[in-house]
């Protein structure tokens, strides 16, 4: 079958590589029929993410027909099945997905004594995601083994598009989980930084969730002015200050809750100094994220209020005011997404047509240019918000 | 690659897909051109810091070992940013520091320096190496640059078919009839 293969930094390219087998009785294969590229894949291409191989299967986003079911999975899923696979592969059974924290599942990464070295306890097995979190194939391919299909699977229906139902395996509850992660109050000013797809989901999100006033950061006009169109108020951090863009907007009280849906790769400009250090140190290894983010988030947030965080961290974060945050009563929420904890309730509004997540999509193409379009969608080239590719 | 790809196939679990055939690289002649020019950036650095005095002998320039030593280090700051995401800053760094080389051997080219000569063919190879770190530079900026000017507006994609201004606080009003359906 053909699949995208990380091959090195800046380097994926479309493989033919052997098909996938029924390695557990839980497990299925699905051809699939969509997957996109996520933000987060950059942090793969730019070699950010520690342990990744070359010849390792990418892409955490999919959905696809079932054609093979292990006889431990056969009560849930059948031959035919249409499914959008969650990017977090869960057990369903332990202690943590008992509590419905499917992200850190306790059984499904496979190379959990290492992540438990590296993380202390691992987080659960994902898709495509370096061998930290199972070393698993990703689902940027034609077929697609899906360990513990049993659980690890939402069930579409048939006639809506696959563009409408793809992205309930990733940014679409991750968006969600980023503001319920908030507690949103109808008094709320909800800020996100970051316009890009789980930005995006995160606008929608609030919205719907019923804040008050959204605010949408960025630096990209296309991308504000999508999130100008899901209801938020943009602010251009490459033309204006945010901190007294959000003070005016909020009276001088700043936002009650903050998502910072960017992560380990903010912009580095010489307009934000501290942005400069963050990509030396990352250069030179001694940091593997660059929080400027998280800095502006902890200096404007309201005292009292809540920082969501979506975005992806690698692991060493330097110079964050961490006083700011105590003093302040500031409260973080984080995490991978617990992806079907949220999907019962989202597929249900998609149904009832309150949102069409397809909205995201700007480019779509056959799977073997994806990795140009790896190239443009990290390179902002061509307005690209969100690639889905079709093998 | 395909090497690298087979070695790290004993990480994977058996049965689960191997590479047959390596497809294409995609990367772009600019990106390789960076890779090449970052990794002779990163030699010449090396070997500015660790051999200066042979550096300085070679070019009639005994006393300037220390100028040359922060001309290594410049090259391996140049080398490594050349390597990483930011190939674009590396290479019009390199751009500059040539300008500095540049000066300082047409400075070194005076009459009364024994080694005229080689400071003439060294100002040579950086003439030509500067028109190498030109022409990746540029095509670095215009393979990458965004395209300023041509960005389309997405602004009629709101994501919800009701409008936003009816989408506001719709999934609240949903739970709590829910909640309230459930408790009837």
């Amino acid at each position: 079958m053909r699949a995208l293969v990380w091959h090195g930094k800046e380097d994926i390219r479309c493989d033919e590589v052997t098909d996938p087998e029924i390695e557990d009785p839980r497990d299925a294969i699905i051809r699939v029929t969509s997957c996109a590229i996520c933000g987060s894949d950059l942090h793969l291409y730019h070699n950010f993410i520690p342990a990744m191989l070359p010849g390792d299967i990418v892409g955490h986003e999919m959905m696809g027909e079932v054609v093979e079911v292990g006889s431990g999975a056969a009560g849930s899923l059948k031959k035919g099945d249409r499914i959008v696979v969650p990017f977090t592969i869960f057990c369903g059974e332990c202690v943590q997905c008992q509590r419905g924290n499917y992200s850190v599942c306790q059984r499904s990464n496979r190379n959990k004594e290492f992540a438990d070295k590296v993380y202390g306890h691992s987080t659960a097995g994902l898709f495509g995601y370096s061998h930290l979190t199972g070393g698993y194939p990703g689902g940027q391919a034609e077929y697609l083994r899906v360990p513990f299909a049993d659980r690890t699977h939402i069930k579409v229906p048939g006639g809506i598009p696959d563009e409408t139902l793809l992205f309930l395996g990733d940014i679409f509850p991750t968006g969600w989980q980023a503001a319920v992660q908030c507690d949103i109050q109808p008094t709320d000013t909800v800020a996100v930084w970051g316009c890009g797809p789980v930005g995006q989901m995160a606008i929608r999100s609030a919205v719907l969730l019923g804040a008050r006033q959204v605010i949408a950061i960025d630096r990209l006009p296309e991308r504000l002015s999508m999130a100008e169109a899901g209801g938020a108020i943009p602010i251009n951090f490459a033309e204006e200050s945010v901190i007294e863009r959000l003070q005016d907007l909020t009276d001088g009280q700043g936002p009650e809750k903050c998502i910072d849906a960017v992560g380990m790769e903010s912009h580095v400009s010489f307009r934000h100094p501290d942005t400069i250090l963050d990509r030396v140190m990352q250069m030179n290894m001694m940091s593997s994220d660059r929080p400027h983010v998280l800095r502006e988030m902890i200096y404007v947030c309201q005292p009292g209020g809540i920082l969501s965080i979506p975005g992806v961290y690698g692991g060493i974060v330097n110079h964050v005011p961490f006083g700011l945050v105590m003093n302040k009563g500031l409260t973080i929420r984080t995490g991978q997404t617990h992806v079907n904890r949220w999907t019962d309730e989202l597929l249900r509004m998609i149904e009832d047509k309150l949102i069409d997540p397809s909205f995201v999509v700007t480019h779509t193409a056959d799977l073997a240019d994806g990795p140009d379009l790896y190239r443009i969608f990290r390179d902002k080239q061509d307005s690209c918000i969100k690639v889905v590719l079709k093998p | 690659m395909k090497l690298f790809s087979r070695m790290s196939d004993i990480a994977r679990s058996p049965r689960d897909p191997v590479v047959i055939t390596p497809g294409p690289s995609v990367k772009p002649v600019a990106d390789r051109m960076a890779r090449g020019l970052g990794w002779f950036s990163l030699a010449l650095g090396a070997l500015e810091l660790a051999v200066p005095r042979a550096i300085t002998r070679f070019l009639g320039m005994e006393g300037h070992e220390s100028l040359v030593r922060a001309y290594g280090a410049r090259e391996i700051v140049a080398g490594m940013t050349s390597l990483s995401t930011e190939k674009e800053l590396g290479l019009w760094s390199r751009v500059f520091g040539d300008a500095l080389d540049i000066a300082t051997l047409v400075a070194a080219c005076r009459n009364n320096n024994p080694k005229r000569e080689n400071v003439a063919l060294a100002l040579a190879v950086v003439v030509g190496i500067t028109l190498l770190d030109l022409g990746s530079a540029n095509a670095q900026t215009v393979t990458h640059s965004r395209q300023r000017g041509r960005n389309r507006d997405y602004r009629d994609r709101s994501g919800f078919p009701g409008g936003a201004i009816m989408a506001r606080g719709k999934a609240v009003q949903r739970q709590r009839s829910e909640t309230a359906g459930t408790l009837n």
